[in-house]
Parts: C-alpha cells; structure tokens; sequence
C-alpha cells in the first residue's frame, strides 16, 4: 500500500456530535465481526444441519425422489429395531473401553518422562501410532488378527490356545477393533501428559518429599491434581474419539460379522449411505440419537469449563 | 460375412460419413456438441476397453467432443445418487435389474424403449428383461457373465472325483474331500455378497426361478416351509463343515488363496474369479467350470448372470449423441471385440458376436443359452431391493455361522420384508 500523503491542511477536530455511525459504535461491532466468517461457518455447517437433520428425521425419503412426512414413525421402527439395540451397546462398550487410554497414556508418559540417552527417539517411537493413518491401523490389526497367518494366532500358538477369529467372530470383533483404537489413542494421550509433565512444580514435588511421600501417594496426591488440566483434555478426546469410532469399524470389519460390530456412526452411514442404504429418514433418526448422546457429554463439558473458569 | 461387410462400412463411414445400408439409421446425422460419460470401469481392463470404445465411437463422429470420467467402482455406487440428481452425465454406467428401480422411480434415468424398437429387441433378446420395468426399456446392457462351480479339476481327479451332476453327488463328492482333510469350497463372507450366490443357486434348484423372483420381489413370506427348505439344504453343507473356517474375516479376494493352495476344492463364484486364478499360477488344466447341480428334480434349472449396463440421465443435455452412443455399444462388432479375453473376457449381450475362444467362456455361454431353460437372474442384491438385499445378505452370513439361529433370522426377514415392499 502506498503510504497516504502528508495532509497539510489541519484537521478538524473529531467532535462528539460529528462522530460517524461506524464511529460511534465501533468497539461494539468489532469483535462481531471478528466473530462473523467463524459463526457464518459454524451456523452454514453445524447448526444448520443439526436442525435440517432433525427434521429430516421426519420423513421417509430415499434422497431421490419426494419426501413423504411420517411424523415420528422412524423413531418408531428404531424402538423395535434389534440393528440398533446392538449398535448403541457397542456405542457404551466403546465409550467404557476407550478410556483405558488415558491411564495407559499416563503410565507411558510416566515412563518415558525421564533423561537417558536417545529419549527422544523413544519417544516419538511411542508418539508414532496417533501420526499414521486410521486406515493404517486398520489394515494392520486385520492382519495381525487374521486366522490363518496372523501374529496374534501364532502367538496364541506358543501357548497351546487355539486359533480365533477375532474380526469374524461376533463375540470379539467389538473388543478387537477397540483394541486396535486404543493403540493411537493412547499415544495421544501420552503426549498431552507428557507436556503435562513439563509444567508440574519441582518445588511440590520436593516438599512433597520433605513429608515423606513417595510411590504411588506421590503420584495420586502431588503430580496428578498438577495433571488435571492434561486428564480433562485427554478425557474430552478420547470420550469424542470413541463416539467417532467409524473409519476402523469400516476398514477392519465393515460392521460385520452380521452387523455386531457396528456403532451408531456406522449404522447411520449404513443406513443412509452405503451401497445398499436409501433410508435418509431412518439415518437422520439415528443421527438425532446420536447427537442427543454426544449433547450430554458436551453439555457436562461446557459446565465443568465454566465451573472452572468462575473458580478462578 | 455379415459382421465383416458391417465393419467395413463402418470404416468408410468414418472417412466419409457415407450414411448407407446397416449405418444409415444410426448416423444418419453427424453428432456434435459434447458427450459426457460418467463410468465405474475403473479397474485396468475395462478401463482400456471403456477408454477403446470412446475413440472408436470418437472417430465415427469426428464433430463429437466426448467427455469420460471414470470413478472408482466402489465410490461410484454412492456417488451416483448425487450426480444423477446435481450434474447428471450423457451416459453413465450401472447395473440391470431392481438395481435400477431407485433411479427409474425417481425419473432419473430416461426411457429408452425406442432404441430397443426392432432390431435391437432381437439381438439383446436374453437380457431384455433384466433391463425392463413397468414394461419399459431404462438403458442398455454391455456385458454379463455367468456364474457357477469353479473346481480344482485336478484335485477331484487325485480322489476319483467327477463334477456333480446332482446334489447326492455334490454332497458326496464334499465328504470324499472331507474325509482327505480338504475343504469342499472356500468362500469369503466378510462383504456379505457372496453367500447371497449360495443362497440364490440353492433357492433357484430348490424351488424354481419364479419362487426365486416371488421371492425378491416381496411376494412370499420368508418363513414359507420353501424358504425353509431351501436352507435345510444349506444347512446340510453347513453342517457337514463344507465351507472353509473363519469365512466372516475374508473378502471374495481372501478366499482365493484356499483354493490356489488346494486347501479347498471348489468356489461358488462368478467368471470374474478366473482372472486372479490364473494370475495366481493355476493353468486350465487344474481349473474347471460346472454348472450348479440340480437339486429338485422338478424344477427347471436357472442361472445368475450379472448385467452390467448403460443408461441415459434423464437430465442429460446431449440425448441424441448418447442414444447413439448406446446403440454403437450393443452392436454385433463392439460386443465381441470389447468381450473378448483381452477386453473385458465375459460374454458378449448381442446375440449375433462371437464368444471369445476361452474355456470358461464358451462353458458359461452354452449354460446361458442352451442349459438354463427356467431364467436367467440378476444377482440376488439387484433383484431385491437395495434395503431387502442388505438385511437379509446379514441374515445369509449370519445362518452360515449359526444355522440354529434359522427362525429368528427368517422372522427378521419377515419383518422387513413387510415394512420394505
């Protein structure tokens, strides 16, 4: 920009009653529109389709031709609808599961918060699962669960237990792919207690030790209350994670075998929009489900931040 | 010959746009303005065969600009949906049967009876059907293949064994095989569609071709005595152990592999299996093809025979070209030359090309023509419709695992077969 030439005639002086409109109310209107391009986004891609999906959920339509208004009838049919039952069961068995992240995070950074030689590199071996991809993952566990050639059958080998099939038996597909999902998201979960750790105060930790704790009292009564801003973001992301857990269910299983690994996300996508899905109705029911499941942790996470920020 | 004096003149045609004799109703006025085509032949074969015909079709019509734009198979049968209805192509791939219905009932797919008017009707003559509904023509077919019992020829001779000729045999064949430590077919459950080709074999020798389309239809209850039947059947095989273990962890794919290593002796598969049996080292020798045996001696034997097709987006703007383009598909010369082995290698729709010198090709095209007197069906997933085939697909894989649960699977198909039709 060209720099603006020295004005040579003097300027008026900005009286109060000369003042412009964009003047007068410019600190109110400025951070709306600092707000205005991220609530237009968020109102375009977020509110507004929670809203259309509610009210899609109202109809009968095949996402080609008319829509015929059914009222609640999909809620209806998802009341007696056994597919769902099994998809929010694995949804709880997902939620519960998931969270052993967050304790085998915490052990690992423990672990690894400490000084030798090459800590580095066993650290970003340790951080390496949550860099690849989702897919990756999935291929790899379905391989290391194959029974014919998988690693885990010939383990299981050495000590004389038989061959499962863990992504086609119907009892263990859910637990397997979890196992699977719990492998990046641990090391997620490292890492924000390994930059947790950087900040506790070693003048605790030392007076801490004056009173003579040591071991495990040390770590639940002086370290952890220190960790928790660290444990309430590792427990925000694993509680969504597992509500999101679709890309693995989709690679490793594509919610069978008969449809006993799916969760809600998968049924949804099933339902509405896979090859054989045409259902937009009965999806955006499900959606609506879903979403009212996901409300109830973001309602109990917005009140503990609030809760947290009027304690200061 | 007549296919040679058709070709010839379509290479004078080309230079001079002479508009005489077979072509003259065809390209009777030169195409121009733009052809958009949509396709699903992503794979290397039928990408080069789809890639083939356009600059054959391209130098028939040096006026026309054709578009193509191949998407991923898998991708493309969701994709469709959107594309029908936001930026619909000239032409655009898909499947015949109930496949289509969700299109046609939307009104997006345009009526094409009077390309069918005629000759067409004639030479298309076994695939016609599958391309009718509410007695009107919605696209053309390009190709289809049979499906059948592809065996390890070699394997059956070690032990004395000859192809089944009917369900005692193919039963008693299966514990011979047994009794050596191999499997009687491999199959791979995980993408369910496969046991759907169990389910439509035994249904179709246990009941008939017209139970097996009441059926898909939605016209007879799943828990009829003739559904019970049918899986009676199936559990026989079931309980025999017949099946490879751990099917539900393998794609079709995954599942060759039992089969090349002779753990297992036959797949229940279409003729596109063939391709990755030779590429994975068995020769013709060791390869063979029967037709599925009879099971009820009453009933007339029918086959499955996917038919993949083209079709015209009621939306789209070059109509004329795209006709045009449908028609230079299904013609004598373009079937044989885009079947042939080095094509796509399945069976030709026209009845006046000539099926490629392969073995299993000239196997499937005599099953087709001569040995199927009761129909020829689609598949079970494009009979039924897309939300019946998937529920009751789940059902199939699920009776594999566990053939007690039978009545509780029957009664869920029951219940959605009466929300669904």
């Amino acid at each position: 920009m060209a720099p603006l030439p020295p004005s040579t005639a003097p300027r008026p002086a900005p009286g109060p009653a000369r003042r412009s409109w964009w003047g007068r109310n410019q600190i109110a209107i400025t951070p709306w529109l600092f707000l205005a391009p991220g609530i237009l986004f968020f109102a375009v891609y977020v509110l507004i389709p929670v809203f259309q999906s509610f009210n899609v959920s109202l109809y009968d339509w095949d996402g080609l031709g008319a829509a015929e208004y059914v009222g609640l009838r999909n809620y209806e049919e998802m009341y007696y609808d056994d597919a769902f039952y099994t998809s929010l069961r694995n949804n709880l068995i997902w939620l519960v599961l998931y969270l052993l992240a967050i304790p085998m995070g915490l052990a690992i950074a423990l672990f690894l918060n400490q000084t030798v030689t090459g800590i580095r590199i066993y650290k970003s071996l340790f951080f390496f699962p949550f860099v690849i991809s989702q897919v990756v993952v999935g291929l790899v566990f379905s391989w290391f669960y194959d029974p014919s050639f998988g690693l885990l059958n010939v383990m299981l080998g050495w000590f004389g237990a038989g061959p499962i099939n863990v992504l086609g038996d119907e009892r263990w597909v859910t637990y397997g792919i979890i196992a699977a999902g719990l492998w990046p998201q641990t090391a997620y979960c490292m890492i924000l207690y390994l930059t947790g750790l950087n900040a506790v105060d070693p003048e605790q930790i030392e007076a801490g030790r004056l009173d003579n704790a040591k071991g495990f009292r040390m770590l639940w009564h002086i370290i952890l209350p220190q960790l928790r801003p660290a444990t309430f973001i590792a427990f925000v992301v694993t509680i969504i994670g597992a509500l999101r857990s679709f890309d693995l269910i989709s690679i490793m299983t594509a919610g069978g075998p008969f449809g006993e690994s799916r969760v809600l996300s998968f049924y949804m996508f099933e339902v509405a929009l896979s090859e054989y899905g045409f259902r937009m109705g009965y999806g955006a029911a499900i959606a609506v489900v879903l979403f009212l499941i996901m409300l109830c942790f973001i309602t109990y996470f917005l009140w503990s931040m609030y809760r947290e920020e009027r304690g200061r | 010959m007549a296919i040679h004096h058709r070709a010839a003149l379509a290479a004078l045609a080309m230079s001079t746009l002479l508009s005489t004799g077979a072509l003259a109703e065809s390209h009777e006025m030169a195409l121009t303005g733009d052809l958009k085509i949509f396709s699903d032949m992503s794979n290397p074969a039928p990408r080069a065969v789809m890639e083939g015909m356009i600059d054959r079709f391209g130098e028939m019509h040096p006026d026309l600009n054709i578009e193509l734009t191949v998407i991923d198979r898998e991708a493309y049968k969701t994709q469709i949906r959107n594309f029908l209805t936001a930026n619909p192509p000239d032409v655009a791939n898909w499947y015949a049967g109930n496949r289509m219905a969700p299109y046609v009932d939307a009104g997006l797919f345009e009526d094409v009876s009077d390309l069918w008017e005629g000759d067409m009707s004639e030479q298309l003559a076994s695939t016609k059907g599958a391309m009718t509904l509410d007695g009107k023509q919605w696209g053309v077919p390009y190709t289809y293949y049979q499906w059948g019992i592809y065996y390890r020829e070699d394997i059956y001779a070690e032990h004395g064994l000859e192809e089944p000729q009917d369900w005692d045999q193919l039963k008693s064949n299966c514990q011979t095989l047994l009794d050596n430590g191999i499997k009687c077919f491999t199959i791979g459950t995980k993408f369910l569609w496969t046991a759907a080709g169990w389910f439509d074999y035994l249904n179709m020798r246990t009941n008939g071709y017209d139970f097996h389309m009441a059926l898909t239809a939605g016209e007879v209850e799943w828990t009829d005595d003739r559904v019970k039947q049918t899986f009676a059947n199936w559990a026989e095989l079931i309980e025999m152990g017949a099946f490879i273990d751990n099917h539900t962890a393998y794609s079709w794919q995954e599942a060759l592999p039992f089969m090349v290593n002779g753990e297992a002796a036959a797949y229940l598969m279409g003729n596109f299996a063939v391709a990755p049996l030779r590429e994975a080292g068995l020769t013709d020798d060791q390869l063979g093809y029967a037709q599925f045996p009879a099971i009820n001696p009453d009933v007339a034997l029918a086959e499955d025979a996917p038919t993949d097709t083209f079709h015209i987006p009621s939306g789209a703007e070059n109509k004329e070209a795209a006709k045009a383009f449908l028609k230079f598909v299904t013609s004598a010369e373009n079937q044989t030359l885009i079947n042939a082995g080095d094509g796509l290698g399945q069976l030709p729709v026209n009845a006046n090309s000539s099926v490629d010198d392969d073995e299993f090709l000239k196997e499937g095209f005599e099953t087709l023509s001569s040995n199927s007197p009761g129909g020829v069906a689609q598949f079970f997933d494009r009979d039924a419709p897309a939300e019946m085939a998937k529920v009751a697909m789940e059902g199939f894989q699920e009776f594999m695992v566990k053939p007690d649960n039978l009545d509780r699977i029957l009664d869920r198909l029951e219940r959605a077969r009466q929300r669904i039709y």
